[in-house]
């Protein structure tokens, strides 16, 4: 063998003007690959590395507020920084409430255009509309923030918070007295800014369902909306939980447009119109002034809660979406 | 309901028509109500930012509060710097890791790696930022524009990773077995075939990503901090439009304010404009697929 | 996988191979001006099976393909020979889960040796597919020189004779020659799939195979291909698989053919003749069969 590949690698074709040394087909590989495949190995290592160091970092960060404060963080609401005192339960009550409402109105609102957009909507509206709803996530959050402040805000305070304050304040959480910030503006902000997630996610997961679905359905005679309730939102459930659930996500993590929006005091809200703070506006706010070390690490801890809770409901989320799509994101080729 | 919906009588059917149709004006309605905040908040920017929009803007950096004048100019030049170190920082890692999906990733450790990715993509900004103020402000003392930076990178990464995979996948095989045909090794095939021919995808990729990190001020609060100064040096606080946005925005100055409606339209438009840019694009994604 | 020196003795027992076979391996010697009367095995296909996963492909598949001579692959679709092909220059083994038995020798080389690389078998053994599929990022000269850019050839003067050598080989210069720098996806069909070929033989390998080149052109296209191949069959061993049977009568000098059997629902080789013989005279009643339009 290695005789033949030598009296191989010996022949030269002559070809036009030049030639090209006939190669043989055995000796030394190319190291190429090695390295080609190392780099490439070493660039999706450090996305891994940091992830294990966003949540190492936090950790050890806020290491003493987690001593100092145990368990009660999770529901005490007393935060008092002079003296030392940390509960970051008004955070996480503010946060929950401007979460869910913002999910609850999102996700209606989005699953129908998602609907609208795959089944009924020809492509020459179907298309800007996409654009609009993608133009809309495009827009950064402290912009909403402005706007938000700026604009909802002294219209909330002069004639839809009034408004909803005289018809519905029979129910004590209406009855409060309207502001430019304040748990409701925040959440119109939520739910506009987690619109296009829950939309664009919902869209593709709808689609993704097979038309075998559809016509078997249409076959036996229904209409399109039953069709709708028949066969595409069960076949695509899961996955538009797991669209609304990404839209949490959001939610959840969202900063600025909140911090300059939901009013910024501790203390947990009785009304809609009251001030608030979420975890990640808390962070915001307070972080660049803090009083102590203490006061440092007990905002490390908020963003520590934070961090585990988006990596649950993401986690969730992703595997939901998943289940559906499955098919499409993972096998392409080869 | 299988049943009824086979065997339906007519005034039935007539009703379900009916149903049918009320539905589907709730759908339209709720794209109507979809599109109205767009354009409420596209009127507001305009008819607030326009005012203030002027040379001085670009030319000036921030006055003194309460001064009134002054311009924009620190944070335009900084979001430029932390943006562009960002995209240098995070491409290679972000473009790296995508060929490793797709080329590496038909496995269990991909399909982890896979979903890593895509979890990162979905953690708060502002715990990023809390994360590198640990990693690289803290023990240097002093807020940099290169730790704001990082933390912009970090928010880069899985956005274009997961774009970068996607359009290697696009690309036909055929294009990889001829390639392979003329006795290319892999990482060759890769690195002169594949990643040429789905680099326009891979630029609307960078494209969505960079709309993205322009926009992000809570990544940079912690770490680049702001500066109503001009820096350029990398080791020091640097100022960017979001930041300055909210800081003006949050100060008492009805000058300020107007400055921050300007610079909001200035961002809007810089990251409408890089959206479109990406549609003009995704259109030349057409050639990608043959 | 053994590699031998000598395969043809332990070969002529094996009734399958009824090609006739004279003086046979001669290594060292130009391709050039070798005459037909003195054949050359080029490539020695020995004991070849295919597998895609746990499914097989291709059974035991032997047969010698000569130098500077057109050899056909034939049979109904799902029959391997394409995989056959394939596995002459370990394309086969891109796909997951794929892998081949036997030998196959390349000049008497084992080109699934133990030390043996697969991108060098390549180089050597270059291959022409379905549908043209000319890089899309690159212009014409680009495309006709790309094997040379991987394989890191030739000063820039160089490439560019070799460019225009490799276009008129395959007929195309004329065509192309003011418009080396446009893209080589503006091309025609028929055009693509001859730029594929220029780009093929610009290596200079010895070995070209064309997986039904032709099945994606027009008439007049496949016409100036099948002329091409009797004038590159003067410098390069031809291996052509093809479902067009006149097209296989027309080009090829040799013949085999391959159905999908029963037993094993995977390829054999029924018969491997000269191509003449093949047609008028087939030896296996299933050849006959197919030939005569009665099946496939």
């Amino acid at each position: 063998m290695s005789d033949a590949a030598r009296k191989d690698a010996s022949l030269a074709v002559e070809t036009g003007r030049t030639s090209i040394p006939r190669v043989s087909l055995t000796g030394g590989r190319s190291v190429g690959n090695m390295v080609f495949a190392g780099l490439v190995g070493v660039a999706a290592v450090v996305v891994i590395l940091l992830i294990i160091g966003l949540f190492w970092e936090l950790g050890d960060r806020s290491l003493p507020a987690i001593r100092a404060n145990g368990w009660g963080f999770l529901w005490n609401t007393t935060w008092d920084p002079p003296k030392r005192i940390f509960g970051a339960g008004t955070f996480i009550v503010g946060t929950l409430i401007t979460s869910v409402v913002a999910l609850v109105a999102a996700s209606a609102v989005g699953v129908l255009v998602a609907l609208f957009l795959v089944e009924i909507a020809p492509a020459w509206v179907a298309r800007p509309l996409s654009v609009i709803v993608e133009l809309l996530a495009a827009i950064p959050s402290v912009v909403y923030g402005l706007w938000g402040v700026y604009v909802l805000g002294g219209f909330i305070r002069d004639f839809l918070g009034p408004w909803i304050a005289q018809t519905l304040g029979f129910i004590p959480i209406f009855n409060g007295d309207p502001r430019i910030t304040g748990i409701f503006s925040a959440c119109i902000v939520l739910s506009i800014m987690i619109l296009p997630t829950i939309m664009a996610v919902s869209r593709d997961v709808i689609a993704a369902v097979p038309g075998s679905q559809r016509e078997g359905v249409l076959a036996l005679g229904a209409t399109r909306w039953e069709m709708i309730t028949m066969s595409v939102l069960p076949y695509a459930r899961s996955g538009v939980l797991g669209a609304a659930i990404l839209g949490l996500a959001r939610a959840v993590g969202e900063t600025l447009a909140i911090t300059l929006v939901i009013g910024n005091r501790v203390g947990i809200p009785h009304t809609i119109f009251d001030p608030a703070y979420t975890m990640a506006s808390v962070i915001a706010n307070q972080f660049t002034e803090v009083e102590n070390e203490a006061h440092r690490a007990a905002l490390v801890e908020v963003a520590l809660l934070l961090l585990v809770i988006t990596f649950v409901i993401n986690v969730i989320a992703r595997l939901l979406v998943w289940r559906v799509t499955n098919g499409q994101n993972v096998t392409v080729q080869e | 309901m299988n049943r009824d919906a086979f065997v339906a009588t007519q005034p039935r059917y007539a009703r379900r028509k009916f149903f049918d149709r009320v539905m589907t004006g709730v759908m339209g309605a709720a794209a109507l109500v979809t599109v109205v905040p767009l354009l409420l908040i596209l009127f507001y920017l305009v008819r607030n930012g326009v005012g203030a929009i002027n040379l001085d803007l670009f030319l000036l950096d921030p006055s003194a509060p309460g001064r009134g004048g002054g311009g924009a100019r620190s944070a335009l030049v900084g979001s430029l710097i932390m943006v562009g170190t960002a995209t240098v920082i995070g491409t290679p890692i972000a473009i790296g890791c995508g060929i490793f999906l797709a080329e590496f990733g038909r496995n269990r450790a991909g399909t982890v790696l896979r979903f890593l990715v895509d979890v990162l993509a979905g953690i708060p900004s502002i715990t990023v930022g809390l994360f590198i103020y640990g990693l690289m402000v803290l023990p240097v003392r002093k807020f940099t524009a290169l730790a704001g930076a990082a933390a912009l990178a970090i928010i880069l990464i899985p956005i274009l990773a997961r774009i970068t995979e996607e359009m290697l996948l696009l690309v036909p095989r055929s294009l990889r077995e001829a390639a392979y045909a003329l006795g290319a090794p892999r990482w060759m095939t890769v690195l002169r075939i594949v990643l040429p021919t789905a680099l326009p995808g891979i630029m609307t990729g960078l494209m969505l990503a960079l709309s993205r990190i322009a926009g992000e001020a809570a990544p940079l609060m912690f770490t680049a901090l702001g500066n109503q100064f001009l820096n350029t040096d990398l080791l020091h606080a640097m100022d960017a439009l979001p930041l300055r946005i909210f800081y003006f925005a949050t100060g008492p100055y009805e000058s300020w304010h107007q400055q921050a409606w300007a610079m909001s339209l200035v961002l809007v438009a810089f990251i409408l404009f890089l959206s479109l840019g990406v549609r003009a694009l995704v259109g030349s994604k057409v050639t990608i697929r043959q | 996988m053994t590699s031998q020196q000598a395969p043809v003795e332990t070969q002529t027992q094996d009734d399958r191979m009824t090609a006739p076979r004279r003086e046979m391996f001669q290594v060292g010697e130009s391709t050039d001006g070798a005459s037909r009367d003195e054949r050359r095995v080029s490539v020695a296909i020995d004991h070849v099976s295919a597998w895609y996963g746990a499914k097989r492909a291709v059974t035991d598949v032997s047969l010698e393909a000569y130098a500077n001579s057109v050899t056909a692959l034939i049979g109904p679709s799902g029959c391997g020979k394409s995989t056959l092909l394939r596995c002459i220059n370990r394309m086969h083994e891109i796909n997951v889960g794929a892998r081949a038995e036997g030998s196959i020798r390349l000049e008497g080389a084992d080109v699934y040796g133990a030390d043996v690389d697969a991108t060098r078998v390549r180089q050597r053994i270059g291959m022409v597919f379905q549908k043209p599929n000319p890089f899309p990022t690159m212009s014409i000269a680009e495309n006709v020189a790309a094997g040379l850019r991987f394989m890191n050839i030739g000063s820039k003067s160089e490439t560019q004779d070799r460019v225009e050598y490799a276009l008129k080989a395959s007929a195309l210069w004329d065509e192309v020659k003011n418009d080396l720098n446009k893209p080589g996806m503006a091309l025609s069909g028929g055009q693509q799939q001859r730029l594929c070929i220029a780009r093929t033989i610009a290596v200079e390998p010895e070995v070209v195979l064309m997986d039904e080149p032709c099945s994606a052109l027009d008439p007049v296209a496949t016409l100036k291909i099948e002329d091409l191949m009797s004038e590159l069959a003067k410098r390069y061993t031809i291996i052509i698989v093809t479902h067009n049977l006149q097209q296989a009568a027309r080009v090829a000098d040799y013949t085999g053919f391959m159905l999908m059997e029963e037993s094993d629902g995977a390829g054999h080789l029924i018969e491997y003749s000269p191509t003449s013989d093949l047609f008028t005279q087939p030896k296996d009643k299933r050849t006959e069969d197919f030939i005569t339009g009665r099946f496939g």
